[in-house]
C-alpha cells in the first residue's frame, strides 16, 4: 500500500513532539527515540497500542526529569504493516533524524527487513515483540518472549492435558515456519506425534479446507500460530463448523485480543503463553492497566507488546543513566554486567548479556467459554537461555545472524 | 467414502460460493462496464461494517445484510455521479482516483472506528456428515451464490431494464439516440455493482475479522474470476467460478492453502495466454 496515512502520522508526530517538548523547554539536548510501528494496515489492531505505551512511558520519564536530566523526544512514523516502509523509515530515523535508539517492528518479516539497515548504520534497535527467537545481533535488544519461554512451557503442558497428537496451523513466513519447527521439536522430545502441519499464506481468510484437514487428522489440540487480521477469521469459522478442539498459541489473545473481537465461544479453550495481558491479576499489572487507561481511555486492549514497549523504554532509561551516555558500546557494557533489570507491569525482568534478550514470567492464559480469561499456571522468571546455550555470546562477538534449532550457531 | 465425497463437494461449494459472491460486483463494474475501480474492496468493507453495526443495533441478520448492501449501493451511486463518471474514458486517471478513494475509505474507517470491530458470530450452528462437522451458514452461502447468478441473469436478459443497461454499455450513442438516459443507466449499473460488493461484505461479515483492510482479502479471488470469465458475467463468471473452485479446493486439499492460491494464479496465466477474451469471449467466439 502507498503512504495513505501521512496525515495521521504527521498529526501524531506533531502532537507527540509538542506535548513532550513543551513541558521541558528546549529540546536541544533531547534524547531522540525513533518509533516505527504499524498504525495502519493488516497488523494495526495489535500494534497501535505500542505507540501509546511508548508515549506513556516517555511522558512519565519526562515528567520525572527525563533520562539523566535529558528529555525524551519521540520521532514516530507509521510503517503501515509494510516491510518496505520499515526499510525507508529505518534509514530516515538513523540518517536524517539521527535518533539515539529505535523501537521498531511487529512481524518478524519486518524485523528482518530493517535489521540489516540497523547493522549498516550501527544503530541500536529495541524489538518489543514476542517472536520465533534466535536473533544474535549486538545492534538489537529484544524484550519480547521467545520459544524457550513460550513453547517449552506451553506444549508439554498441553500434551499432558490433551494428549500427544498435535496439529500446527501456522502463518507461512519466517515467524510461522520457525515457530512450527520449535513446536515439532518439542513435541518429538516429549514423545508426541505431529498429525498435521499446515502453513497459511498471510492474508488468507477462508479456512474451510484447513478445518476439514484438522478434523481428518484428529489431533488432541491445535497449535494456532496465525498472524494478521485476515487469518484471525479462522477461529470464527472453526467454531461455526463446531471443530471444538483446544488450541495453543504463542501469538493469539496476547497480541490481537481475539477473545475481545470475536463472539463467544469461538475462542473457548484457547491456551496462550504470554508475559502480559490486561487480565493478569498482579498488583503491578493492575497498576499499569489503570494508568494506561487513565491516559488512553479509548484503548481497545492493553496487550503483551504494550507492556514490553513500556518496559523497553524504562530499560533504556536505566542503561543510559548507568552508562552516563547514549553511546551503544557503553550501553552494551552495562548489559554485559548482567544486572540490567526492571520491575514493571509483568514483574521483574532482566536482560541476558549473551543474547540481549529478556527474562520473563510467563502466564498461561486460558480463554473460557464466555471469553473471560483464567490463568491455570504461571512459570516464574524464565531466562531466554537457548541462544546462549547454543553458542551465541554477544559479549564476545557479533554474528548479526538469526539461528534456529535446525541451523544453530556454528560450533567452534 | 460417502463422507469424503460430501467433504469434497462441500469444499467445492464453499469455494464456488466465495468466488461468485466476491466477484459479482466486480463483474458488473469491471467486467461489464469496463471501469477499473481499485476501491472495490472498500465497498465490500462498507457492506460488512454496515451489516455488523445494524445487527448490533438489534436488526435481524438478513435485514442487516440487505442494509449493508443498500448503503454500499447508495455510496456507489454517489461516487459514480461525482467522480467515476468523469473518468470513463481515462483508465489511468480512474486507477489513481479510485486508489485514492480506497485509501481515504480504509484510513477514514481506521481513524473514526478504530482498528477493529467486534463481530456478530456465525448464525445457524453446524451439522455433521461422517466424521466431519460443517457450518450450516456455509450451505446457505452456496444457495445464495446460485440465486445471485440466476437473479442477475434474469435481470439482465429478461427485463427491459437489463436490456437497456446492456445496450447502454455496448453502444452508448445508439442507446442515447433511442431516448435512453445513459447517464442514469450508468449510475444505476454502477450502484448495482457496488451494492453486490456490499452484499458480499455483509454475507461474509459474520465469518470474518472486521478490520478496515478486510476488502483486500476478497480482491485476488474476485479479479481472478472476472478476468477468467471475460466480459460477459453469466457466460463467463459462473463457469470461471466453477473451474476455479475445483482447482482451488482440489489443490488446497492436496497440498494446503499455499498451493490453492498458486493453482488459482497459474490458471489465470494459462487462461489469459490461451483465451485473451476470457471464457465468455471463447464461448461467444465459438458461436460465430
Amino acid at each position: 500500500m502507498p503512504s495513505g496515512s501521512q496525515f495521521v502520522k504527521a498529526m501524531r508526530l506533531g502532537v507527540a513532539t509538542a506535548a513532550l517538548t513543551a513541558s521541558v523547554g528546549m529540546a536541544q539536548d533531547a534524547i531522540k527515540i525513533g518509533v516505527l510501528e504499524d498504525q495502519s494496515g493488516d497488523f494495526a489492531a495489535a500494534t497501535m497500542v505500542k505507540v501509546n505505551a511508548i508515549t506513556l512511558a516517555a511522558e512519565e520519564i519526562n515528567a520525572a526529569g527525563g533520562i539523566g536530566g535529558r528529555p525524551i523526544e519521540l520521532v514516530v512514523y507509521d510503517t503501515q504493516s509494510d516491510n518496505t516502509r520499515y526499510q525507508e523509515f529505518m534509514r530516515r530515523v538513523l540518517q536524517s533524524d539521527q535518533v539515539d535508539v529505535v523501537f521498531a517492528g511487529f512481524s518478524s518479516a519486518s524485523r528482518e527487513a530493517y535489521r540489516p539497515i540497523v547493522n549498516q548504520f550501527d544503530g541500536l534497535a529495541f524489538y518489543n515483540n514476542q517472536y520465533e527467537g534466535g536473533v544474535c545481533d549486538a545492534n538489537m535488544i529484544v524484550t519480547g518472549a521467545v520459544p524457550e519461554q513460550q513453547f517449552s512451557t506451553l506444549i508439554p503442558w498441553m500434551m499432558e492435558k490433551y494428549g500427544k497428537n498435535v496439529y500446527t496451523l501456522a502463518a507461512d513466513y519466517n515467524f510461522g515456519q520457525i515457530s512450527a519447527e520449535w513446536v515439532r521439536q518439542i513435541v518429538e522430545e516429549n514423545g508426541g506425534t505431529m498429525v498435521g502441519e499446515e502453513f497459511i499464506p498471510l492474508g488468507v481468510s477462508q479456512f474451510g479446507q484447513s478445518i476439514q484437514n484438522i478434523q481428518a487428522a484428529k489431533p488432541g489440540f491445535v497449535v494456532t500460530l496465525l498472524v494478521g487480521a485476515a487469518q484471525a477469521s479462522y477461529y470464527e469459522q472453526a467454531a461455526a463448523a463446531n471443530v471444538n478442539l483446544p488450541m495453543a498459541s504463542s501469538v493469539n489473545v496476547g497480541q490481537g485480543y481475539e477473545h475481545k473481537r470475536f463472539t463467544p465461544p469461538s475462542l473457548k479453550d484457547m491456551y496462550v503463553t504470554t508475559n502480559f495481558i490486561e487480565e493478569v491479576d498482579t498488583p503491578a499489572a493492575k497498576a499499569f492497566v489503570e494508568k494506561f487507561r487513565a491516559r488512553f481511555p479509548d484503548e481497545p486492549y492493553i496487550n503483551q507488546e504494550a507492556a514490553n514497549s513500556y518496559i523497553a523504554m524504562n530499560l533504556y532509561k536505566l542503561m543510559v543513566e548507568r552508562a552516563g551516555s547514549t553511546d551503544h558500546a557503553a550501553l552494551r557494557a552495562e548489559i554485559a554486567k548482567g544486572d540490567v533489570c526492571f520491575d514493571g507491569p509483568s514483574g521483574k525482568v532482566c536482560l541476558d548479556p549473551k543474547s540481549q534478550h529478556m527474562s520473563h514470567t510467563i502466564f498461561l492464559a486460558k480463554v473460557e467459554a464466555d471469553h473471560s480469561i483464567s490463568f491455570p499456571t504461571v512459570w516464574e522468571n524464565i531466562a531466554p537461555y537457548w541462544l546462549g546455550e547454543a553458542g551465541c555470546d554477544l559479549t564476545k562477538n557479533d554474528p548479526s545472524a538469526q539461528y534456529t534449532p535446525s541451523s544453530p550457531p556454528p560450533q567452534e | 467414502m460417502l463422507s469424503t465425497m460430501f467433504s469434497f463437494l462441500f469444499q467445492f461449494g464453499d469455494a464456488f460460493a466465495f468466488l461468485v459472491i466476491a466477484s459479482m460486483g466486480l463483474a458488473i463494474i469491471f467486467g461489464m462496464m469496463g471501469v477499473i475501480n481499485l476501491a472495490h474492496g472498500e465497498f465490500i468493507m462498507c457492506g460488512a461494517y454496515t451489516t455488523v453495526s445494524l445487527a448490533q443495533m438489534g436488526l435481524p441478520l438478513p435485514l442487516a445484510i440487505l442494509g449493508g448492501s443498500l448503503v454500499a449501493g447508495v455510496i456507489g451511486m454517489v461516487l459514480e455521479r461525482t467522480i467515476i463518471r468523469h473518468l470513463y474514458h481515462r483508465p489511468l486517471d480512474s486507477i489513481v482516483a479510485t486508489w485514492g478513494l480506497s485509501m481515504i475509505a480504509t484510513q477514514g474507517v481506521l481513524i473514526v472506528l478504530g482498528s477493529t470491530m467486534q463481530g456478530v458470530g456465525t448464525p445457524l450452528g453446524s451439522f455433521t456428515v461422517g466424521g466431519f462437522s460443517y457450518s450450516t451458514y456455509r450451505v446457505v452461502l452456496m444457495g445464495i451464490a446460485v440465486l445471485l447468478l440466476v437473479g442477475l441473469y434474469l435481470l439482465f436478459y429478461h427485463t427491459r431494464a437489463g436490456v437497456i443497461a446492456r445496450a447502454t454499455i455496448q453502444l452508448p450513442r445508439m442507446a442515447q439516440a433511442t431516448g435512453v438516459d445513459t447517464g442514469k443507466v450508468y449510475t444505476l449499473t454502477f450502484g448495482l455493482g457496488a451494492a453486490l460488493a456490499g452484499l458480499a461484505g455483509g454475507l461474509y461479515a459474520p465469518t470474518m475479522t472486521l478490520v478496515p483492510t478486510m476488502g483486500a482479502t476478497f480482491m485476488v479471488e474476485s479479479f481472478v474470476t472476472v478476468v477468467i470469465g471475460g466480459g460477459d458475467i453469466f457466460l463467463g463468471a459462473a463457469p470461471a467460478a466453477a473451474i476455479l473452485a475445483v482447482i482451488r479446493s482440489g489443490m488446497t486439499a492436496w497440498q494446503g492453502q499455499l498451493f490453492g492460491q498458486i493453482g488459482l494464479l497459474i490458471t489465470v496465466i494459462i487462461v489469459i495466454r490461451l483465451l485473451p477474451g476470457g471464457l465468455s469471449g471463447w464461448i461467444l467466439g465459438g458461436r460465430k
